[in-house]
């Protein structure tokens, strides 16, 4: 019985004392400071040591040249389209076209990516393997949507209200001073409401990324099982030099 | 008042910030019956396990696991009360994730000693059951309170909330991440529901709270820092909620070079913080807790 009573007594002593303990702190002081990675931090040893292997077995593969840039990229250089950015959409309607063609016997009438999509900018010089992995770090597909005319109009909407560069080729948009759509063609031609149209895009936008609702009213994605990245490395291959311009594909009044 | 006689600390913070650290200063932290708590912090890291090459452009030499790993060392030799945390998307950005899928990523936040990470958007990036696989090779905890992981193979992987006990000072942390339809292929997240963030939030706070009796609650955010839309951020959370002192957010990849001060629900201050992203910054929040009536302000004081 005694015991039970000196135990009592702790378990007592204790739940009151963790009662006050619980209002007892509270924050006087609170300092703060974002700590910048300097270069001149020295590296954990043991941590260089764990990661090595990993890093040498990608290395060599990530190094290869691919092509030479003659200027750099960046996806902020210019407000309505972006060397860079034509430079990725007009990589996909050349190398994405032939294999569609192939596969499902028609042609692309006009590309759209995504300005966030763009994930890196392109120095000026080598071109390697690394840089198309900079830029196009994700294993996006390209797609290709079948969209009625109806749709293709509200992509181009879309466009005129994001404000934003998305990639685009072989098509034009041009807004007014409120960034309303004044203008827009495909493939060089006017849309037509009940014609359909091939618009090659990314399995992320097609299935609903950055809000392109228009593209999950396509009545077919057809597939060419060619990643993004992986396009982009043939591309470079294709073209010792890249030198892409900015244009008037997308312009606003 | 009070707030006058760390001007000149704060003065001396800013002047300092290129160093790499900085030590505490000991007027203003003397008081030996104060609770010293370190929180140091990062988001957005997407797979920046080297630092960056020499030659680029902003950043050369920068950033990289190695170099954190150091710094977090010597605030841990400076402070041992210190708890180490993630607000996620450490995947996705380099080609050690396209090689390994995370692996490395999860290991080496357990190597370097985080307790804690949340599900960020790109965490979903090679699908849900990729986030399910590569959890084996974590040792820190994956708090997540406002996705709904039944049916998914994420269910019991993660946890709503963690209370860490640090010196005897109660530290509650939970997790809330970003609307995932519209911003991730449903294909990866599968059955994954997001619950809403500010519900979730004052549950998880009156929790914390009330159930766990915890001195500080901290929230692994993922939603971003602010919107101008009525889309949830994480000021909006901070000014809608009451009782969470602190917010580590990313997925907006902004970097604040002091935290953010919103005046929350009850009137008092949550801080939000954000440090940009790749692992170029590590965030550092000294808390210092002591009894009420210790101190004749009762107003908590920034020394930011």
């Amino acid at each position: 019985m005694k015991r039970y009573i000196i135990f009592l007594n702790i378990f007592l002593t204790l739940g009151l004392w963790s009662c006050n303990k619980k209002n007892e702190k509270e924050v006087q002081i609170v300092k703060a400071q974002n700590i910048l990675v300097e270069e001149s931090i020295s590296e954990n040893d043991s941590l260089k040591k764990f990661i090595e292997p990993y890093k040498s077995s990608i290395e060599d593969e990530m190094n290869k040249p691919l092509s030479y840039a003659q200027t750099s990229m960046r996806k902020n250089d210019t407000p309505y389209n972006t060397a860079i950015g034509n430079m990725m959409a007009d990589a996909v309607f050349e190398m994405a076209n032939p294999v569609f063609m192939n596969r499902h016997k028609n042609s692309i009438d006009g590309v759209l990516l995504n300005h966030g999509g763009i994930r890196a900018g392109i120095s000026k010089g080598v071109i390697t393997t690394r840089t198309a992995y900079q830029v196009m770090p994700f294993e996006n597909l390209v797609v290709v949507a079948r969209l009625k005319g109806m749709q293709v109009k509200e992509m181009f909407e879309y466009l005129s209200r994001a404000k934003k560069a998305h990639p685009v080729s072989n098509m034009s948009v041009v807004v007014d001073d409120d960034w309303s759509l004044e203008d827009y063609s495909l493939n060089g031609n006017n849309v037509k409401d009940d014609e359909y149209y091939h618009i090659a895009t990314s399995d992320y936008l097609v299935n609903g990324g950055d809000n392109m609702k228009f593209f999950q009213k396509a009545d077919t994605v057809y597939q060419i099982d060619y990643k993004l990245r992986t396009l982009l490395i043939d591309y470079f291959q294709q073209n010792d030099t890249i030198n892409p311009k900015v244009d008037d594909r997308f312009k606003k009044n | 008042m009070k707030r006058r006689d760390f001007i000149q600390y704060s003065v001396l913070a800013t002047s300092a910030l290129s160093l790499p650290y900085r030590a505490i200063s000991k007027v203003a932290s003397g008081d030996e019956s104060l609770k010293h708590i370190t929180i140091l912090h990062t988001n957005d890291v997407h797979s920046h396990i080297d630092p960056f090459p020499m030659d680029h452009y902003r950043n050369p030499g920068r950033g990289g696991v190695s170099k954190r790993y150091t710094l977090i060392q010597k605030v841990k030799a400076e402070n041992p009360n210190t708890l180490v945390l993630d607000a996620g998307d450490s995947f996705q950005g380099t080609p050690y994730f396209n090689f390994y899928g995370g692996e490395l990523e999860f290991k080496l936040m357990s190597k370097m000693g985080y307790h804690a990470s949340t599900i960020g958007n790109h965490e979903f990036d090679n699908g849900i059951d990729n986030i399910a696989a590569q959890l084996q090779h974590a040792k820190f905890d994956m708090l997540s309170a406002n996705y709904d992981f039944r049916n998914t193979s994420l269910d019991g992987l993660t946890k709503k909330h963690q209370v860490y006990e640090v010196d005897n000072v109660k530290i509650g942390v939970f997790g809330l991440g970003i609307e995932l339809e519209g911003l991730v292929s449903k294909n990866l997240y599968k059955e994954t529901k997001f619950l809403d963030p500010l519900e979730v939030a004052q549950e998880q706070i009156k929790t914390l709270k009330e159930d766990y009796s915890c001195d500080l609650v901290i929230c692994l955010s993922h939603l971003g820092y602010q919107y101008d839309s009525q889309k949830i951020d994480d000021i909006k959370l901070a000014e809608n909620t009451s009782g969470i002192d602190l917010i580590i957010g990313g997925h907006t990849h902004t970097f604040l070079e002091i935290p953010t001060k919103v005046k929350n629900k009850s009137g008092r201050t949550t801080l939000v913080n954000q440090v940009g992203f790749a692992g170029l910054y590590l965030g550092r929040i000294d808390f210092y807790l002591g009894s009420r009536d210790q101190h004749t302000s009762k107003e908590t004081v920034f020394e930011l």
